[in-house]
């Protein structure tokens, strides 16, 4: 007991910079049969965050015995509407086990992004490497309106949607370092990760649209009340497939969320540059739209749970424009400051970044507290470091499965290698 | 018995493809089959087989098909099962291949294969390299079919053949049937391969009639791809050949076997994966190889042929240089004469066949 103690209060001067009072109090009844689950305070090595958000446990951090709030109301922007009489509340209920939850999660997102910049940087990552940090309410809050048995499709910055649809950090950085740990086993890369109901990951700017579309139909045609959030940006939508996609989707009623993450540039092109109409939630026309405050995860929930309402009554698809904004350049390969200033990133980060906005509200309304925030990071930062670990450690994936999956449920064949003498076995 | 039974038979098998209008001899016999009708039958067979099965495309509900390949299957099956869809090739395609990564089993037509160009990236990038981009994660069951190369008079944007350009790509599997029995056997094993098939018909083929065998007409008909037919054995030269040439090859063949020179003529059946132990089996017999294909000479299915009987045992039996005959290496012309000399003709065939055996 004293050495639980002990190392109790170890943690928490680690922990926090401003330590409270209240810290150097027993921990409550709750803690300590969370003590004796775990052998150290540190969590379990592989820890698997690979399930959805409805069933993960937010509460293994060990708290002060203040009491929390269970939950808190918040006001929310009013979003933009087009074509629809009303739009998502204005007020939403967060509750604690969420609100850790989410926060967890973009705390995630956000270091295996500065993670992977970093493996990059150490050439340890090669090729494409696309960025989400900076737009984590995005993946975070779009997968907390829907169900896991919905489906999503998005483009090629696709990372923080890989692990919000239930694939581990390891398996995601894994893959990033092209090894037979990957969830491509190494096949895929960046750009081509897939899960369960989880469908990329696509190279090609706009094509994943139609697939999303076609998604959409197989969820009409199963008839099974699941719909498809097909994802796409502001330089993808001036694609003309997208709107034959728009128009098809409102033709035969598809069960489609449309979502055009904005984040202000397609590559090095501003949207003003690249878009006669930067209305991006109008452009669908004849479908309903939404322009939502991407960086307010709130915001976005609401959005997604009404979207989705929306398309499960049947009235056909629904456009929502998510207003967000990414930290790193288009890619690795992009410094991200010949084409708008640091000043402007510098804003955003400081004044609108989505994590700082959901640990404000959940520290000011007695979510949670900063130290057990800051608990949760420290939580996270080891995760991401043992992922990070195994990605650079796990082998390639072996020469001899270089002809694999070309064609599935097939009997094995050979695949000629550079030369006619070079051959390759391929297994379904 | 039999006459009549034809007789009673031929009408009736010309209205539809859905009426239940077998009789039930103790012993099937051969009955004429258009091409039209046996995709049409194979379509229908399926569709009725598996219900995640279905059609989509430009005109194939209410219009019957353009070419009247899917006559009476909207009637039969409904809107859910045959979607008409508005002229958006790219977006068709995609949603068919979203639809197929979804579970369900499209078959996407479309008007003709020049108007898959619109929508190439679907094809080769959504569907033909995802299962082995995903690491064998996630499949796509889907059918492309429609026409495929020359036509009469339709002139250069709606003539070319796509049999080297799709055969290029590592994950497709492309099939091209002559007659009807390849036809229904061919769009049959497409649909139930759990991988994206193209299968390239012929307009000019669809009101061609052929004998159905009576395994034909059996609803598991299957033919199996990547597998050649040798549809004429012979011993002096071997003669390869896909989809509408194969028919020209065999009159070729006709011709010279008066002179006293019998052809062997492979039907490929299938571009990828292509069936080279018969070719290499066949051309070790004759000691000659002549391709014979539709679509321009440069990086065809002839080249392609050769390159491979170099690299295999079959070279060292080569008596003489295998020889291709192409369509002309033009953007298909409109005049009739021009056209006529812009496709491999039987002469060609036979001028080729003469050439290599050096008569």
């Amino acid at each position: 007991m004293r050495k639980m103690l002990a190392a109790v209060s170890r943690v928490l001067s680690g922990a926090s910079q401003k330590s409270r009072h209240g810290f150097a109090m027993l921990p409550s009844l709750v803690s300590i049969s969370r003590l004796k689950q775990s052998s150290h305070l540190g969590l379990p090595k592989c820890w698997d965050y690979s399930h959805s958000l409805k069933t993960r446990q937010a509460s293994r951090v060990l708290v002060a015995s203040r009491n929390f709030a269970n939950d808190a109301t918040f006001e929310i922007k009013k979003c933009d509407l087009h074509r629809l009489e009303e739009g998502p509340p204005v007020t939403t209920v967060l509750t604690r086990e969420d609100g850790l939850k989410y926060y967890r999660m973009m705390q995630t997102v956000r270091r295996m992004e500065l993670k992977a910049d970093q493996l990059y940087k150490q050439k340890i990552i090669r090729g494409f490497c696309h960025l989400c940090d900076g737009q984590e309410a995005c993946c975070v809050g779009l997968e907390a309106g829907i169900n896991p048995t919905d489906h999503l499709i998005t483009a090629y910055r696709a990372h923080g949607f890989t692990f919000t649809r239930g694939l581990s950090v390891r398996e995601i950085l894994a893959e990033l370092t092209g090894r037979k740990g990957g969830c491509a086993k190494g096949k895929g890369g960046s750009m081509h990760m897939y899960a369960k109901n989880f469908y990329g990951g696509n190279g090609i700017v706009g094509a994943q649209v139609p697939l999303g579309a076609g998604i959409a139909l197989a969820c009409k045609y199963n008839g099974k009340d699941e719909v498809c959030l097909t994802l796409y940006g502001d330089g993808a939508a001036n694609q003309g497939q997208i709107f034959e996609a728009y128009n098809m989707a409102a033709l035969w009623k598809l069960p489609c969320i449309f979502i055009c993450e904005n984040n202000r540039y397609g590559m090095g092109t501003s949207v003003e540059r690249a878009a006669a109409s930067t209305d991006y939630y109008k452009r669908g026309d004849f479908i309903p739209g939404l322009r939502v405050d991407g960086m307010d995860i709130l915001c976005v929930r609401e959005a997604t749970r009404f979207a989705a309402a929306y398309c499960r009554s049947g009235k056909g698809p629904i456009l929502m424009e998510l207003q967000t904004y990414r930290y790193h350049g288009h890619s690795m390969s992009d410094p991200g400051v010949s084409y708008r200033t640091r000043e402007e990133i510098q804003e955003v980060r400081s004044k609108s970044d989505p994590i700082m906005l959901l640990k404000d509200r959940m520290v000011n309304s007695n979510l949670a507290s900063v130290e057990e925030l800051k608990e949760i990071d420290v939580e996270v930062r080891k995760e991401i470091e043992d992922a990070a670990q195994f990605a650079t450690a796990d082998p390639e994936p072996p020469l001899e499965e270089l002809g694999y999956h070309i064609y599935s449920s097939d009997p094995p064949f050979e695949v000629r290698g550079a030369n006619q003498w070079i051959k390759f076995k391929s297994v379904s | 018995m039999a006459a009549v039974s034809g007789l009673v038979r031929r009408p009736l098998r010309e209205v539809s493809g859905l009426l239940k209008r077998r009789f039930h001899w103790t012993a099937r016999a051969a009955l004429q089959v258009t091409v039209r009708d046996a995709i049409n039958q194979g379509m229908d067979e399926e569709l009725e087989r598996d219900e995640k099965v279905f059609l989509l495309g430009e005109e194939v509900a209410q219009y019957d098909g353009a070419y009247k390949v899917s006559r009476g299957l909207w009637k039969k099956y409904g809107d859910k099962r045959i979607i008409d869809t508005p002229i958006s090739e790219m977006g068709f395609a995609g949603i068919a291949v979203g639809a197929a990564m979804a579970g369900l089993r499209p078959i996407c037509e479309f008007m003709t294969f020049n108007f898959s160009m619109q929508a190439i990236d679907q094809v080769i990038n959504s569907a033909a390299k995802t299962y082995y981009m995903s690491g064998g994660l996630q499949s796509v069951p889907i059918v492309f079919r429609g026409p495929n190369g020359a036509s009469a008079g339709v002139a250069a944007q709606h003539s070319q053949c796509f049999a080297a350009w799709y055969g290029h790509c590592p994950g497709l599997k492309v099939v091209s049937p002559w007659n009807s029995e390849d036809a229904k056997g061919l769009i049959k094993s497409a649909i139930r391969d759990n991988n994206p098939v193209v299968v390239l018909e012929n307009e000019l083929m669809y009101g061609v009639p052929f004998e159905f065998p009576p395994e034909a007409q059996s609803k598991d008909f299957l033919i199996p791809i990547g597998k050649a037919k040798i549809e004429r054995q012979g011993t002096h030269i071997t003669v390869v050949s896909h989809s509408r040439p194969v028919g020209h090859c065999l009159e070729a063949a006709a011709v010279l076997s008066k002179e006293g020179v019998e052809c062997e003529v492979i039907n490929m059946r299938t571009i990828r994966p292509m069936d080279m132990e018969t070719i290499e089996a066949s051309v070790m017999k004759t000691n000659h190889l002549v391709t014979v294909e539709g679509g321009w000479p440069q990086f065809g299915v002839g080249a392609e042929i050769c390159a491979r009987i170099m690299e295999g045992p079959a070279f060292n039996f080569l008596d003489a240089p295998a020889v291709r005959v192409t369509g002309a290496d033009v953007p298909m012309p409109y005049a009739k004469i021009l056209e006529d000399n812009s496709i491999p003709q039987v002469k060609d065939i036979i001028f080729a066949i003469k050439k290599t055996l050096n008569i």
